[in-house]
């Protein structure tokens, strides 16, 4: 098992003629991926990469079968390509696009919710179950299948986690990054949920950072639900506030949402903090014995 | 970003909500004419990106033109927790009989637009909301309805019992949401928003704060950015995100979430970063010739440290980056290197050709650069 993609997934590159579209594709295809169709408007009848093209999410759904999209598609469109995926019988988006307006996301996240359907990001590196199935534009390499459910609003410090974890034996039953807006579809709590009824999971590993209270309403899901071991981190300790720190969603505003809060947050629901990211392999570790 | 009261009150107007009149001026002289054109009594007020003006001696009054003339002298040049009034809002001073507060944000929680009302008006929202929040009454807002009139209606209720003055309240309610969802606010407030002595409600203050997401479709407001040094301006052209700090550890990172967690890890082992900088995912070699200028023109760096785990971003182009920078700028600070994944390989070449080295773990990365900017040798 492992969480939300599998080898069952198929999925539709939307985007997929586009510079980054085409070039992780391929990386998606050669991890194994089943990519089984393309959508690029107008540029439908073509092939990318190997990938029959269709003008439409629709048309593209209707000829494969295909029950994921991943969106690289530049900001300003990348809204309509979220709805269209939805609105085709897609059941699972993951949309990489960094950018989108916050009203944008509001109204797509309206629509998931009365559809039962899911987006995963915007402003994410995606999801990969390792020796399965990458949706995302991660370095495959670094990941290695085993027990530990990553969980993170960070792209690269997610990277740095994991290639930690591969080194010290940990391997990893799916990755998710959820993105670094301050909207997204998929919180920790949806994956929390996801990895607690997943068997393969054995452990997880949680990484926050500063804005917003998703740690805080994390940490009282784990205290009540969560029976598995796991490990959390916050980033932007140093953060000083009112500043954005890159995410749109990376901002300490009105004395709310700092490191500071967060990591009590975790420790008083029993959660194993790590004040620095190489200490995550080895908490793991000792709560995995 | 953040703009001023003067530019929140243009936009407002624009919508139909009513503002006291007024205009922006530079000099005291300015501040003077458009005093005489009013011809009432006025109010001067400092237009600074942060809260507390009027605590901080930034909002004068001026019977007469003269006197508003020698007020503005006062609060223009001023320094107000750390930044200089360059520019005052004069507007017609305006008789109170109540003050109460009407704002929208993001719920991030609900995920949904929020209203928020109170009759205690005029003070800290914040400060309302840890104290007394049962005096802060919240409405979301269904992004596919808009604001419907009853709720309108409810948060007027809340805020005044004379059903005129309700009326009133209720369509500057509508307006203020039109004013933030058609123009991608994260932030829109008026506080006070205020009945006066002949019983009109009208915003005194106004406060705005744009998605910086939303802005490509709203290119007339990018000309009401303010306040950015030119290292800021040239970091957001070259789509970096930058943030100065006090520190003398420059940062050169690929990622928010990396680029945080490494100012974090300087602190844990006892220094401090000069610097948030997020060089972004596709990281050409002239974004990291960018970064490196914004970074080596703070006087407090003493030692840069790069940080970077290839996904998107290629080492080799970061490399490349690197080696153009110390052809280009005259560097006088040492430089650590810390990178590793994609074509990692090919950037440790491009490295030892200029004979510098890199090593693979963030910790020993952080120590070296701590090091080296105490003075220390590598």
């Amino acid at each position: 098992m492992s969480i939300l993609v599998d080898e069952r997934t198929k999925v539709i590159v939307q985007g997929i003629t586009g510079r980054d579209g085409s070039f992780h594709t391929k990386t998606m295809i050669d991890y194994g991926t089943k990519v089984v169709a393309g959508a690029t408007p107008g540029k439908g009848g073509t092939e990318c990469v190997g990938v029959p093209v269709f003008d439409s999410v629709r048309e593209a759904r209707q000829a494969t079968g295909a029950n994921a999209s991943i969106a690289y598609v530049p900001y300003s469109f990348a809204a309509d390509a979220v709805h269209e995926a939805f609105d085709a019988g897609i059941e699972l988006v993951v949309c990489i696009t960094e950018g989108i307006p916050t009203s944008e996301v509001v109204k797509i996240y309206g629509k998931m919710k009365s559809l039962g359907v899911r987006m995963i990001g915007p402003n994410c590196p995606g999801i990969i179950s390792p020796g399965k199935c990458k949706v995302g534009i991660m370095p495959a390499q670094i990941h290695t299948r085993g027990n530990v459910g990553v969980v993170s609003r960070s792209g690269t410090l997610t990277y740095e986690v994991v290639n930690q974890l591969t080194k010290a034996g940990l391997g990893q039953s799916t990755c998710i990054g959820i993105g670094g807006d301050p909207i997204i579809g998929t919180n920790f709590i949806d994956t929390l949920k996801l990895f607690q009824a997943d068997p393969e999971t054995k452990a997880i590993v949680l990484i926050g950072e500063i804005g917003g209270t998703d740690e805080e309403e994390a940490a009282e899901f784990i205290k009540s639900e969560v029976k598995k071991p796991v490990v959390g981190f916050v980033a932007g300790q140093t953060a000083p506030p009112g500043k954005r720190m890159g995410h749109a969603g990376a901002i300490v505003s009105g004395g709310s949402g700092t490191a500071a809060e967060k990591i009590a947050a975790f420790k008083k629901s029993g959660i194993a903090v790590a004040d620095i990211p190489s200490q995550i392999s080895g908490l793991v570790a000792s709560l995995l014995k | 970003m953040n703009i001023h009261e003067y530019q929140a009150k243009e936009i407002f107007a624009r919508f139909g909500i009513p503002v006291p009149p007024g205009k922006v001026a530079t000099t005291p002289a300015e501040v003077g004419t458009i005093a005489r054109e009013l011809g009432k009594p006025v109010v001067v007020k400092a237009q600074v990106h942060v809260g507390g003006r009027g605590k901080a001696g930034g909002i004068k009054f001026g019977k007469t033109p003269d006197e508003a003339e020698k007020v503005a002298a006062q609060v223009l040049g001023m320094n107000i927790k750390g930044l200089t009034v360059k520019k005052v809002l004069v507007t017609t001073s305006v008789e109170v009989a109540s003050e109460s507060y009407l704002g929208l944000v993001i719920d991030r929680r609900a995920k949904k637009p929020v209203f928020m009302a109170s009759p205690a008006g005029g003070v800290d929202i914040e400060e309302v909301a840890r104290t007394t929040p049962e005096k802060i009454f919240k409405m979301h807002v269904d992004p596919c309805t808009g604001l419907l009139p009853y709720q309108a209606r409810f948060l007027a209720s809340r805020l005044e019992k004379d059903p005129k003055l309700q009326a009133q309240i209720a369509s500057i309610a509508h307006k203020l949401w039109k004013v933030f969802w058609e123009t991608d606010c994260s932030l829109a407030e008026i506080n006070p928003l205020v009945r006066t002595s002949q019983g009109e409600v009208i915003a005194l203050d106004a406060k705005i704060n744009l998605d910086d997401n939303g802005l490509f479709r709203h290119t007339e407001l990018e000309t009401l950015r303010e306040g950015e040094n030119q290292h800021e301006k040239a970091a957001r052209e070259m789509g970096l995100s930058y943030v100065k700090l006090d520190g003398s550890v420059g940062c050169c990172v690929n990622g928010a979430g990396l680029a945080m967690a490494t100012m974090d890890l300087i602190k844990h082992y006892g220094g401090e970063p000069a610097n948030f900088l997020d060089i972004g995912g596709s990281s050409s070699p002239d974004k990291v010739l960018t970064a490196m200028r914004i970074i080596c023109s703070d006087p407090g760096v003493k030692a840069v440290f790069f940080n970077i785990f290839g996904g998107i971003t290629r080492c080799d182009d970061v490399a490349s980056g690197i080696v153009k920078a110390l052809k280009e700028i005259d560097i006088k600070v040492p430089i650590v290197i810390r990178l590793t994944g994609t074509n990692e390989e090919r950037a440790r070449e491009i490295l030892k050709e200029a004979n510098l080295n890199a090593t693979t773990l963030m910790d020993e990365g952080v120590r070296q650069a701590l090091q080296m900017a105490k003075g220390g040798v590598n």
